[in-house]
């Protein structure tokens, strides 16, 4: 089975946000960027590309033929994707349990997984 | 014969799905192939006798069927998992050991990827003997949208993955757990209808019982078992012409004495695992409730320990109640009041019976009318409308002069 990970970082700190980052100590944030190699280096993992913030996503719509944009991303800031990779696991449970190892799971943020291709 | 095959059905149903799937990995794919099977029976067993090992027979054909359709039709082949179908020959019908999945069927059905309605929903379909017609029934909700919510989760066990097997020992706690509560689930909703609906009551006692004979160490498993028989065992007192029926004024001589024995010994085992979980709390008191004098305090002390174990509100109530015939009222109203369930029509009805104990009769009809509102239809309802009759008074209070 091949899955995404889709990674939202909700209320999670980022370096995107030096002031919450800040509140972080030395060693979380330490632990924040071991636990990301850590995800990358297993094996089955593909990682991601890194994006930057929602923040500064544009959202395209076309209505009567018109292109229409606005500022920010199409879900709700705290819920839109902030990262994501893909893994190829035996099953649900192997993609559970790597989920719960990323960082932003336990930080204020979800990791939906989503099964992918199969038609 | 019809006889012999339906109690198949009703018996084995589950345990020959569940070796079905195992095998072909698609829930629908064994269904069918398992449905023709029965069929393929109710038209040979009248004219050739009824097999040996009937399980064992209708796996084998279940399986030879299958693989025949998916002979005829190979682009299933790439659905299933089978990669190589193997060779379908009729001697199989010799074996008599079929491996029982019918726990590792148990665990894919309330696996935590899936809602807890649909959870509920594909275990009385696989491993109950319900129809889908009989399940929408039983939850109140039409048919076509239980069929869609079975289909739905079916469709998500096989695109996201989920796991056919018995989770391994790290997770095998918090997926017990989910198993437990959907049997348990099952089990109240046919509890706390009239007994009419007392089929998924039985189904739920089915359930449980296979879980205790295919995980015979696991104390909570006996836990809840050992809770839904003492609890079934009284169900019939429960209800008096279609009127509740409070535990006190049960007519005991409608309780099911050989059950509560058999919930009593279920109980034993559970303790003699070392079991001090949930269930087997509940189960104790529930044995407890079934002794006359009831022995208040201990069923107040254990309580207590189920509110520590669960931190549930509804626990803390029901210690109030223990606590009311313990020690009186006034220590039973002081936890009532601590607890924050402003919407819980219990809690309202319980500091009804409290206040009206202590002869606060105004403020006990103030709480009771709250209960009321909060009550649906149905023989609860009625019973919180005797009661608060009961302190309205009869005649109207004295004119002042």
């Amino acid at each position: 089975m091949k899955y995404m990970l889709l990674i939202h970082q909700g209320s999670t700190p980022t370096p995107y946000d030096p002031a919450a980052w800040a509140r972080l100590s030395e060693d979380e944030q330490q632990a924040v960027y071991a636990g990301y190699k850590a995800i990358n280096e297993m094996p089955g993992v593909s990682p991601g590309v890194q994006m930057q913030p929602p923040e500064m996503a544009t959202t395209v719509r076309v209505e009567d033929g018109r292109t229409l944009t606005t500022d920010g991303p199409f879900a709700e800031l705290k819920e839109a994707i902030g990262g994501y990779l893909f893994y190829e696991a035996d099953d649900l449970d192997a993609a559970i349990e790597l989920a719960s190892r990323i960082p932003a799971a336990r930080m204020g943020g979800a990791i939906e997984v989503r099964p992918i291709g199969g038609w | 014969m019809v006889a012999i095959l339906e109690q198949t059905f009703r018996e084995h149903r589950g345990q020959v799905l569940a070796a079905l799937i195992g095998f072909l990995g698609d829930f629908d794919l064994a269904e069918e192939a398992v449905q023709e099977a029965f069929a393929i029976a109710a038209e040979r067993w009248p004219r050739d006798g009824a097999p040996q090992h009937p399980v064992a027979w209708l796996v084998s054909t279940a399986r030879n069927r299958a693989v025949n359709r998916i002979r005829r039709d190979r682009t299933l082949v790439e659905k299933t998992r089978l990669l190589e179908v193997p060779e379908a020959v009729e001697h199989t019908m010799e074996e008599t050991v079929i491996p029982d999945e019918r726990l590792e069927l148990i665990f894919t059905c309330c696996h935590p990827a899936l809602a807890t309605d649909a959870q509920v929903a594909l275990t009385l379909r696989t491993l109950g003997g319900l129809s889908t017609g009989e399940i929408a029934h039983a939850f109140l909700v039409g048919a076509p949208t239980m069929a869609q919510r079975l289909v739905r989760a079916k469709r998500k066990i096989k695109a996201a993955g989920i796991p056919f097997r018995v989770p391994p020992d790290h997770l095998l706690p918090e997926r017990l757990s989910a198993v437990l509560a959907v049997v348990y689930l099952i089990f109240n909703q046919g509890y706390s209808v009239p007994p009419s609906r007392g089929e998924l009551a039985a189904e739920a006692l089915r359930l449980g019982r296979a879980l205790a004979e295919l995980m015979p160490d696991e104390p909570e498993v006996h836990g809840l078992l050992a809770l839904m028989l003492l609890h079934d065992a009284r169900l019939q007192a429960r209800f008096r012409d279609g009127e509740l029926v409070l535990l006190a004024d049960q007519d005991r001589c409608h309780w099911d004495l050989a059950q509560i024995d058999e919930g009593r010994a279920t109980l034993d085992r559970a303790l003699a695992l070392r079991g001090h979980g949930p269930y087997v709390i509940q189960a104790a008191i529930a044995s407890l409730h079934a002794n006359e004098p009831r022995d208040w305090s201990q069923i107040a002390a254990l309580y207590e320990e189920l509110a520590r174990l669960t931190d549930s509100p509804v626990v803390q109530l029901s210690r109030a109640v223990a606590v009311a015939e313990d020690r009186g009222p006034r220590a039973a109203l002081e936890i009532v009041d601590g607890i924050a369930l402003e919407d819980y029509r219990y809690l309202h009805a319980t500091r009804g019976e409290l206040l009206q104990r202590l002869g606060r009769t105004a403020e006990a009809r103030i709480a009771l009318a709250r209960a009321l509102e909060l009550a649906d239809d149905g023989p609860e309802r009625r019973l919180l409308e005797r009661r608060l009759e009961k302190l309205t008074p009869t005649h109207p209070p004295p004119r002042p002069r």
